[in-house]
């Protein structure tokens, strides 16, 4: 792709030998009946070898799409992808569904949200894992692919793995589930893993307990974790690197600290104005983001935030209308990209912020 | 599981005991005079003799004398006494033909292996070929195959079965003589004549039925290819085939063999218009020919029949279902 440079201004900052994961100028459509949908616009990101980064964003803002583009797990007769993914050196946009079968699972592994929903229903979860191990080593018996079957469900932490293995999915707690969709992932040591909302539909506790062993894992195996999720508290606790994502493009992009303490586009602001703080007064409302996330359909025009910004104002002229933003460095500089008209958002933002309190 | 199984069979006999009731309520209270019928079939009939044969057959006792007779026969057998002959009828005793004189069960037996042989070759048929057909469908859904076969589905079903094995009939046996016009041959006789007079009734009933087992498993294939542990597999790196067979087509099967269970129920009950066309001597035939002679024990016995076979299809498709699906506990 000619557009590399202009979109990704970073590259300096990555010095070291290309990181493991490279997505670049990645736009995935759909045809549909109703039009084309555009999901994925642009996007551009990196993700080193032992490092996770998070990706938040609304239902609909492409977060899930773009992975599971790197995946390929979108029916390509249904799909319009352009860009350049590349993965370990090697691109896999336009890669042979057979070469990209050889990926899937092995090199590049991913962790789904409702696990009761992903693992099969009628199948032992024993087998399931042995499955996904056995289709990446034909030469391994289906004894020894049991056998890493249970050692993969005693690594992620399973009592009893030799029996709960001849378990089915429901017989599993919602939690015990989780953990044996992290084994059926990890079966093959990826170097890659990405974790769609893995903890969503788990209580706190749980939760806890989960982005603990994925922590613990990626400690142990040395994989780059995507993390997609809209929820801060968990970015905030697994993240290196943070992409907000905002109708299909990403609106910011920095490190976990920068993004969460001095947030440079409204949007992300809003995210972070809408979880609740421990010492705030319980009296106090929440702050929501007003409006409905955009159409991918007709997207609008300009930023794609601007119908539900409250900033378009200290923006001179109708510029939030007209000109889509690029995304570019704040006033931090290079490490901290927004898309943004806003010059020094952070100022801006911390003034409505005293006077969203003092009101 | 075997507490449910016992369960089910102790149902099935209360449903075919119910059966039997109404078969029987339904000749004795309604219009039917089988004495009339008899006598007429050799010379000239006069009331008085229509009713003394309906005396000797023990029409004008009391319904529960007579029922209580039936069912004792089914258990311990009985003799039935028909014109000036007595006929032993051991049991099961379902009565005897009023036309040939045999024991209703004697010829069940005898007529069964037919129907069985066709139900069986004609399920397998649309079996495979149907859930072949909406996978391919569900597979390559929107494009133009797609729509080829669900519309050319559609207007295959739209034909009347009857003429669809009317027209097989009189083209490819008769008038072109593709397939042979043997009669049907018991397979313990020839194992050859038997599959060469079966093939073309199999066919004719595995393309007709087959068009709704398209449509059935293209429909379930279509949602189960969306949901998530489809896309698991994917992720896994699995073949497509494997995909598609073992982890799709393993869960979308469910619908298709409930209906799989009533139809094959239905067809070992008696197909009578492919036994009529193609002369097989099966059950339905059977029963098509005992209901003008009025031949109520024929009648009842292959009423009684359906009723078992579509009981006892209820509960294998519904063991089954806890074989497919390791969550439906039977209880």
């Amino acid at each position: 792709m000619t557009t590399s440079a202009v979109a990704d201004p970073t590259a300096k900052e990555w010095t070291s030998d290309e990181p493991f994961l490279v997505v670049d100028d990645l736009t995935v459509k759909f045809p549909t009946a109703d039009g084309l949908v555009h999901a994925v616009t642009g996007l551009s990101y990196k993700v080193e070898l032992g490092k996770t980064l998070g990706i938040v964003g609304e239902s609909g803002s492409g977060k899930s799409v773009s992975s599971m583009a790197v995946v390929g797990l979108h029916d390509p007769k249904r799909t319009r992808m352009s860009g350049s993914i590349r993965v370990g050196g090697a691109e896999v946009v336009w890669l042979s569904e057979s070469k990209m079968r050889r990926l899937r699972g092995n090199d590049v592994a991913m962790i789904f949200q409702d696990a009761l929903a992903a693992l099969h229903p009628f199948y032992r979860v024993g087998v399931q894992i042995a499955e996904a191990y056995l289709s990446h080593h034909p030469k391994a018996t289906k004894r020894e692919a049991q056998q890493k079957a249970v050692s993969m469900l005693d690594r992620v932490g399973i009592p009893q793995p030799d029996q709960r293995a001849r378990d089915f999915p429901h017989q599993f707690s919602g939690g015990m589930r989780q953990r044996a969709m992290i084994a059926m992932a990890l079966v093959n040591d990826p170097k890659l893993l990405f974790a769609d909302e893995p903890t969503t539909a788990l209580d706190v506790t749980v939760q806890a307990q989960i982005l603990d062993l994925l922590q613990e894992l990626q400690r142990d195996f040395g994989s780059a974790i995507v993390f997609i999720t809209h929820d801060l508290g968990v970015i905030a606790e697994m993240a290196d690197q943070v992409l907000v994502m905002y109708g299909g493009r990403a609106v910011e992009y920095g490190t976990c600290k920068d993004i969460l303490t001095t947030p440079q586009m409204p949007y992300t602001w809003g995210l972070l104005e809408s979880i609740p703080e421990m010492d705030s007064d319980p009296t106090q409302r929440l702050l929501p983001i007003a409006g409905t996330p955009p159409s991918l359909l007709t997207p609008p025009s300009g930023c794609p935030f601007h119908p539900r910004c409250r900033f378009t104002g200290d923006v001179p002229g109708d510029l939030c209308e007209r000109e889509l933003p690029e995304l570019l460095p704040g006033i931090e500089g290079v490490r901290h990209l927004k898309r943004c008209h806003l010059r020094d958002s952070a100022e801006v933002l911390s003034r409505a912020a005293t006077s969203t309190r003092e009101s | 599981m075997v507490g449910f199984v016992i369960r089910r069979l102790l149902s099935a006999v209360l449903v075919l005991w119910v059966t039997s009731l109404i078969v029987f309520g339904i000749f004795f209270f309604g219009p039917s005079d089988p004495g009339q019928t008899l006598c007429g079939q050799g010379t000239r009939c006069t009331p008085e003799k229509a009713e003394l044969i309906n005396e000797s057959l023990g029409f004008n006792d009391p319904v529960v004398q007579q029922y209580g007779e039936w069912l004792g026969g089914v258990f311990v057998g009985r003799t039935v006494t028909l014109g000036s002959s007595e006929i032993d009828c051991p049991a099961p005793c379902l009565g005897v033909s009023y036309r040939t004189r045999e024991p209703v069960w004697d010829i069940i037996k005898d007529r069964y292996p037919a129907t069985l042989s066709l139900a069986i070759g004609g399920a397998a048929i649309f079996l495979t070929l149907g859930t072949t057909l909406g996978v391919i469908a569900a597979r390559n859904r929107g494009t133009t195959l797609d729509r080829a076969m669900v519309g050319g589905s559609l207007i295959m079903s739209s034909i009347p079965y009857y003429l669809l094995a009317l027209l097989a009939f009189l083209y490819l046996v008769q008038v072109w003589g593709i397939f042979p016009s043997t009669s049907y041959t018991p397979i313990t006789e020839s194992p050859w004549e038997w599959f060469t007079a079966l093939l073309l009734p199999w066919l004719v009933i595995g393309l007709a039925n087959s068009t709704q087992y398209a449509r059935y498993s293209r429909g379930s294939m279509v949602e189960v290819l969306n949901e998530d542990f489809v896309r698991t597999a994917r992720a896994k790196g699995l073949r497509e085939r494997r995909i598609v067979l073992k982890h799709a087509l393993r869960a979308a099967i469910v619908p298709v063999v409930t209906i799989l269970g009533l139809d094959f129920a239905f067809l070992l009950a008696g197909t009578i218009f492919t036994e009529q066309i193609f002369g097989i001597d099966g059950i339905g035939r059977t029963a098509i020919q005992a209901i003008p002679l009025q031949n109520l024990p024929v009648i009842s016995a292959t009423v009684l029949i359906a009723a078992s076979f579509v009981v006892m299809a209820n509960l294998i498709v519904d063991i089954l279902y806890s074989v497919i699906d390791p969550r439906v506990r039977l209880t």
